[in-house]
């Protein structure tokens, strides 16, 4: 029996795990997604990544991004140095792809603000 | 300026105020929105971790993604708001109107409003407010100021850090800084339980494998001009440091994170009262506080850990403050037990429409199983269970209040029971 605090809602779920001939057993959760969380925690962990990139506009040095999907947890660090390679150049809106298909994961990095868009910096 | 007289004036444009102006607007209110920085969105902007949003609307956002969402609605409505606007005096003649004194780049201006939203958030508790010993170097930093580096300004505040109390902000900022290289060496709390959210201490401790130590804090930190370390030691059940148990880390930055405090000073020059427990002031279940015409919503009124019940809040506020009208209030006190570290709202107006009632409560402890009962002259109106309760995680409750009999005499009083514990 392994114990696993579910992450997907502020809810924080205390989850029990048992696996038996290859199947999970989820209890203590409190809805559907955190059964969903301890299958993907068990086989495979994924996280979403929130962080900034650099621009090229003095007003406004760094722009939020985030992953549009969830990576593997081992490739954190991975992206982050992909980010962090990058500066913005254009004025880029929320929901913009500042890098496409990041190191072949099958994710972009997008923006997370408009604030480019209304500064005259 | 396109006026100088409006239905409401909302000060302070972070989610609070947002869904207030927003709300009042939508209630037919004249509405202007003051913000002293230069952006709408308050302390969202630099919170560019996701989360936000999941109980509103069924998503993980990030915090400006977030906000803009309310700024952009506030757009759509061609609400006034003006940015770069300091309040300096609020002061009401004759018991009228109110009149805000603010100052911007164009100069000092006074404008009116017959109601009031303050929306002012919260202000973090600084190394002044904890005893901490020792000289000033630079490198004592508040979480909040250590993400504004981070993520605003793209400035790395540290390179190898030591943190100081389990607060969401700190957990988040141990993780924020992990990932752009710094090393965070421990989250030190004073106290024996974390204070943090559950789920923070998992996804941004535990996942980078940076220790948390509990019934920890830092009693002296070391350096001349920058700082070099500082001084860890174990406390007692009192909070009290151990004698012997001091050790050196050396580290270039302590982050604290050791709590948030409600900002209230305009409120107190109203004449505002507040409540010892939440350090906010006392509200009725429209968010008035105790001077008629004065609203407060947000971490302004009490410390919230979800933006999404801020802006269920500021809604409810930036509502009952379009529909204010004078009248005399009769006012039913919610009494909360010394197990209960907050209760609001404080109070119950009966004159007005108070069905559905909203309220937010934190336990003082950590609870397993037990039922927060409602009492009306002893007599229990209502009782829920709960599997577990812990302070950092504040709980929210709508309840129907029609048939509890209220009169202006009643005494209502919120306790929790602890149940037996049950033998598997």
């Amino acid at each position: 029996m392994k114990e696993l605090v579910c992450i997907v809602c502020p809810r924080g779920c205390r989850m029990q795990l048992a696996e038996e001939n290859g199947r999970l057993t989820v209890t203590g959760n409190g809805c559907k997604r955190g059964a969903a969380f301890a299958e993907s925690e068990t086989r495979d962990p994924r996280r979403t990544i929130c962080t900034t990139v650099r621009t090229a506009f003095p007003g406004v040095p760094v722009l939020p991004v985030r992953v549009s999907a969830e990576i593997p947890k081992s490739r954190i660090f991975d992206v982050m140095r992909e980010i962090n390679r990058t500066t913005v150049r254009t004025r880029l809106g929320r929901g913009d792809v500042v890098l496409e298909n990041v190191l072949g994961l099958g994710v972009d990095v997008v923006a997370t603000s408009s604030v480019l868009k209304e500064t005259d910096a | 300026m396109t006026a100088s007289f409006y239905d409401v004036i909302v000060i302070g444009g972070g989610p609070a105020g947002l869904a207030a102006a927003i709300s009042a607007h939508d209630e037919g209110a004249k509405v202007l929105l003051l913000e002293r920085e230069a952006r709408l969105g308050g302390i969202l902007k630099q919170c560019i971790h996701d989360g936000f949003g999941l109980l509103r609307f069924g998503e993980k956002l990030s915090g400006p993604e977030y906000a803009e969402r309310f700024i952009d609605e506030l757009r759509a409505r061609q609400i006034e708001a003006r940015t770069l606007t300091f309040v300096t005096k609020i002061d009401r003649p004759d018991d009228g109107a109110f009149c805000v004194h603010a100052v911007d780049r164009g100069g000092v201006w006074t404008v009116t409003a017959k109601a009031l939203v303050l929306a002012t958030g919260c202000r973090e508790r600084t190394a002044k407010q904890v005893s901490i010993h020792g000289t000033r170097p630079a490198g004592v930093f508040t979480a909040g100021t250590a993400q504004h580096f981070t993520n605003l300004l793209g400035l790395m505040p540290t390179r190898r850090c030591v943190i100081l109390g389990s607060g969401d902000i700190g957990l988040i900022m141990a993780r924020r800084l992990t990932l752009e290289g710094a090393e965070v060496l421990g989250v030190y709390e004073v106290k024996p339980t974390p204070s943090g959210l559950t789920r923070n201490l998992h996804q941004c401790l535990y996942d980078y494998d940076i220790p948390l130590y509990l019934s920890h804090t830092v009693t002296r930190v070391f350096g001349a001009d920058r700082l070099e370390g500082v001084e860890i030691a174990e406390v007692d059940d009192r909070m009290r440091p151990i004698p012997g148990t001091e050790r050196r880390v050396d580290c270039d930055a302590l982050i604290l994170s050791v709590g948030l405090i409600p900002e209230n000073e305009l409120a107190e020059s109203l004449g505002v009262r507040l409540d010892g427990r939440t350090r906010g002031p006392v509200c009725d279940n429209d968010c008035m506080t105790s001077v008629d015409g004065v609203f407060c919503c947000g971490n302004a009124l009490h410390v919230n850990d979800l933006v999404d019940y801020v802006s269920q809040n500021g809604e409810q506020a930036g509502r009952a403050a379009a529909r204010y009208a004078p009248h005399a209030r009769t006012l039913v006190e919610l009494q909360p037990s010394d197990d209960l570290l907050c209760l609001v709202p404080q109070t119950l107006d009966l004159t007005g429409g108070k069905d559905p009632l909203t309220v937010y409560f934190r336990s003082r402890g950590e609870e397993n199983a037990c039922t927060l009962e409602i009492t009306v002259d002893g007599r229990a109106v209502f009782s829920k269970k709960y599997a577990f309760l812990r302070p950092p995680e504040m709980e929210q409750l709508t309840l129907q209040t029609a048939d509890w009999g209220l009169t202006g005499q009643s005494v209502v009083r919120f306790e929790l029971k602890r149940q037996k514990e049950v033998r598997t």
